[in-house]
């Protein structure tokens, strides 16, 4: 099962390689891991998508990343509505009088056209994982020569609470970054 | 409180006197040097080991760690001095031993320019331990410090190491303790006791018929040995440990089965096959305790109480999982327990022990003297009241097995990595915490010749321990393999020895050699008048085996016992015998 896991971390040198190490040394398969700043500075936030068939697996992802001590707060939101976006660069090798059959295909799967060669044009486009996944089969027919992916980024719905530079589980206010419980993934 | 102008090598040594530390086991190098230098202006305060092997430093902070509970600290150059110290830190990580190991780096400018004796040692000692730092500013230095003695002795504990390059050693700033709380966004201590999990607990107890309760070694690392007693006492519940948890329950208590797994006792593995509930205390279902895990313990449900939610249903799938400390818990759910004598359940154990009892190696008359033997000798002689360090292989478990530890922190061995030379500088280590208690060395032929030079360092502390090298002549465990599963071919299992005697003699110590049972005790009370630094070399059966054995991978029940025909023919054919 796809497993969401919002993380964040202490912006520090090397906590990247903490959290890859840990994932290589534990044998957990890594989808994607997308890191950037924060609201808070001091504060770098990941979205990191695992992908282990077994609950009990996917709880020890959650702990054994919520027990690293540069990390602040580990969320799994695999099961909590998000909005989940990733964002694509297709650049596709093109004839002139394909130019029109492109621009619909693109415009219909909302994605846009946002650089124009002689023989070459990139399709931006910004949507879910699958939206993205359909956009790449649908413009397979032409010449696609290059492709770049972010990875997933997630955010809850709803209202949360910003996270203070503190020790989460003393605060009110982080509630909605509290751990999980050892329960939810029991199988 | 009043600044004064420190230097970072300073700061070191005054941060460390803080937080208790009163003796530090370490090797100088190029880049240490200033925190060495700074060390004379603090020698009333702290004492110094110099240790023959980095690797040997790290194994003395984790022995002094593990008989006293508090922080061992060692120290070492940058380089191979911090590379050596790989194999101490992930034995102190494998163990969840609080260690804190210090270490030089280059001057800040060039890292990462691979200056001489450099190496990333913050980044290889990742996978090792509980966290590690590198100090790029001398404000940052007594936080740091701070922070990862908190780190190491807190939670689960583990090593830690900090990296701290020569210009900060040597930079000076006004220096102030931190006295603020101290904040760690990242650490998460366990959580609060729950009345669900409580109820639920003491109803699966009081409903159960056939339980047995599991003792690992977070029942001494969470001082709950008197609670996981009284629970066992109240409900008349059997208790077998792993290997670290020895000495956690007293092993001559009429309900202590002693050690699960492997090479445990046959009874108490049956026991573990047959229980309809495990109750699982600080321990981790290494692969070690439980064998193949399809059929372990079937029909079983279980409980686990673990301070590290990530052990929590890694290998064994638990029914409830409470993540918190373990005497905490106890304590709240000790009330609950129904008085019960389960008097059933505790004779079906008992006939189990009568069949091993009768394999067992001591009913056997050999002409040569037997590892076994030794060591029951050794526990007789000490009344059981020794501090005893074993090494790793056959002389391990044959001391898991025949020395009867009745206290807690009375072995300290190395289990989890089975890192083979770590008693010898864990002993010595240990010798800084139990000054007035008889320590004993348990080792192999082939593990104390891994740290042979430490014997160096034994001299020149003095050190109060008693080495007791059990020699046959072979790598003994990986021997018994060969033996058992690869048809007796000795592929470099066999391994000579120096003249042990001589040895300790050029030493400066009292070395002795035995080999007839009848001289064990009284070697032994000869050593016990020495005071320093002893050993006496053991020279026994070349080809023991250590019964009984569960192989790798196999059904927990599908133990290999002793053979009768070795038992009634008193040792002469050693041949597999299964029996369920």
């Amino acid at each position: 099962m796809k497993q969401t896991l919002i993380t964040l971390v202490e912006d520090k040198p090397g906590v990247l390689n903490r959290i890859s190490s840990l994932f290589r040394r534990r044998n957990f398969n890594i989808e994607s891991l997308v890191v950037g700043h924060s609201e808070t500075s001091g504060v770098s936030r990941m979205t990191i998508v695992a992908n282990e068939p077994e609950a009990s697996k996917r709880g020890n992802i959650y702990f054994n990343l919520l027990k690293l001590v540069n990390v602040i707060a580990v969320k799994d939101v695999s099961k909590l509505p998000c909005i989940s976006r990733e964002f694509i660069l297709i650049k596709i090798n093109i004839g002139p009088d394909q130019l029109n059959e492109v621009n619909a295909i693109v415009k219909q799967h909302g994605a846009r056209i946002v650089d124009m060669g002689t023989e070459t044009l990139i399709v931006e486009a910004t949507d879910e994982e699958s939206t993205i996944n359909k956009l790449i089969s649908v413009l397979q027919p032409y010449e696609i020569t290059e492709i770049v992916r972010t990875g997933e980024i997630a955010m809850r719905r709803g209202k949360t609470h910003k996270v203070s530079s503190e020790k989460i589980n003393a605060k009110v206010g982080d509630i909605s970054w509290k751990p999980e419980h050892i329960s939810s993934y029991q199988n | 409180m009043n600044k004064r102008k420190l230097s970072g090598a300073e700061i070191i040594w005054e941060c460390i006197i803080r937080e208790g530390v009163d003796v530090v086991f370490g090797y100088p190098g190029g880049t240490i040097l200033p925190t060495y230098d700074a060390l004379n202006k603090y020698k009333d305060k702290v004492h110094h080991v110099l240790t023959r092997h980095e690797q040997g430093a790290t194994h003395m902070a984790d022995g002094y760690a593990r008989a006293s509970g508090k922080v061992g600290v060692a120290m070492a150059t940058s380089g191979p001095g911090a590379t050596n110290m790989i194999t101490g830190m992930a034995t102190a990580m494998m163990d969840s031993s609080p260690i804190v190991c210090i270490t030089g780096q280059v001057s800040s400018s060039v890292i990462g320019s691979d200056a001489f004796q450099e190496i990333d040692i913050t980044g290889a000692a990742i996978p090792v331990t509980k966290h590690s730092y590198l100090v790029m500013d001398i404000d940052e230095l007594a936080p740091t410090i701070r922070e990862a003695f908190y780190v190491a002795r807190t939670g689960r504990p583990g090593p830690v190491l900090i990296d701290i390059p020569k210009d900060i050693q040597n930079d000076s700033i006004d220096y102030i303790y931190p006295e603020d709380e101290l904040i760690l966004p990242g650490y998460h201590p366990p959580e609060d006791i729950s009345e669900d999990y409580i109820s639920k607990f003491a109803t699966m107890v009081n409903q159960a018929e056939k339980p047995v309760i599991l003792a690992g070694h977070g029942v001494l690392l969470s001082n709950a040995c008197i609670e996981v007693m009284e629970l066992a006492e109240k409900s008349s519940i059997p208790i077998t440990t792993t290997l670290l948890g020895i000495g956690g329950v007293p092993d001559s208590h009429p309900l202590v089965l002693g050690m699960m797994g492997m090479h445990g006792e046959s009874w108490a593995n049956h026991a573990i096959q047959d229980a309809d509930l495990l109750i699982a205390c600080g321990m981790r279902f290494d692969d070690r305790v439980t064998g193949n895990l399809k059929t372990y313990s079937p029909n079983s449900k279980k409980i686990h109480i673990e301070i590290d939610p990530s052990e929590i249903n890694k290998n064994v799938k638990v029914d409830l999982a409470i993540h918190a400390d373990l005497g905490t818990v106890l304590r709240h759910v000790n009330p609950h327990i129904i008085k019960l004598d389960r008097k059933k359940w505790l004779d079906i154990i008992s006939g189990w022990h009568h069949d091993s009892k009768r394999r067992d190696i001591l009913n056997i008359k050999s002409d040569k003297l037997l590892g076994a033997q030794v060591i029951r000798k050794i526990w007789e002689g000490t009344k059981g009241d020794a501090l005893i360090i074993s090494d790793v292989g056959q002389h391990q478990m044959l001391e898991a097995q025949y020395y009867k530890h009745d206290d807690p922190r009375t072995l300290l061995t190395s289990g989890g990595l089975g890192t083979m030379g770590f008693s010898l500088p864990a002993a010595i280590g240990a010798s800084f915490h139990e000054k007035d208690r008889e320590i004993w060395v348990i080792v192999g032929d082939g593990s104390i010749q891994m740290t042979i030079m430490e014997l160096g360092t034994a001299m020149q502390e003095n050190a109060n321990i008693n080495i007791a090298i059990i020699n046959n002549g072979y790598l003994g465990m990986v021997r018994q393999w060969q033996q058992m599963f690869y048809d007796s071919r000795y592929a470099e299992t066999p391994i000579s020895s120096p003249n042990y005697v001589k040895l300790a003699e050029a030493y400066g110590m009292n070395g002795y050699r035995v080999d007839s049972l009848e001289n064990v005790i009284p070697t032994m009370e000869k050593v016990r008048k020495n005071s320093g630094p002893s050993l006496i070399e053991f020279k026994v059966e070349e080809h023991e085996i250590v019964y009984p054995m569960v192989p790798a991978g196999a059904d927990l029940h599908e133990m290999i016992q002793r053979p009768w025909d070795e038992v009634n023919n008193n040792g002469q054919k050693q041949e597999k015998e299964k029996v369920k």
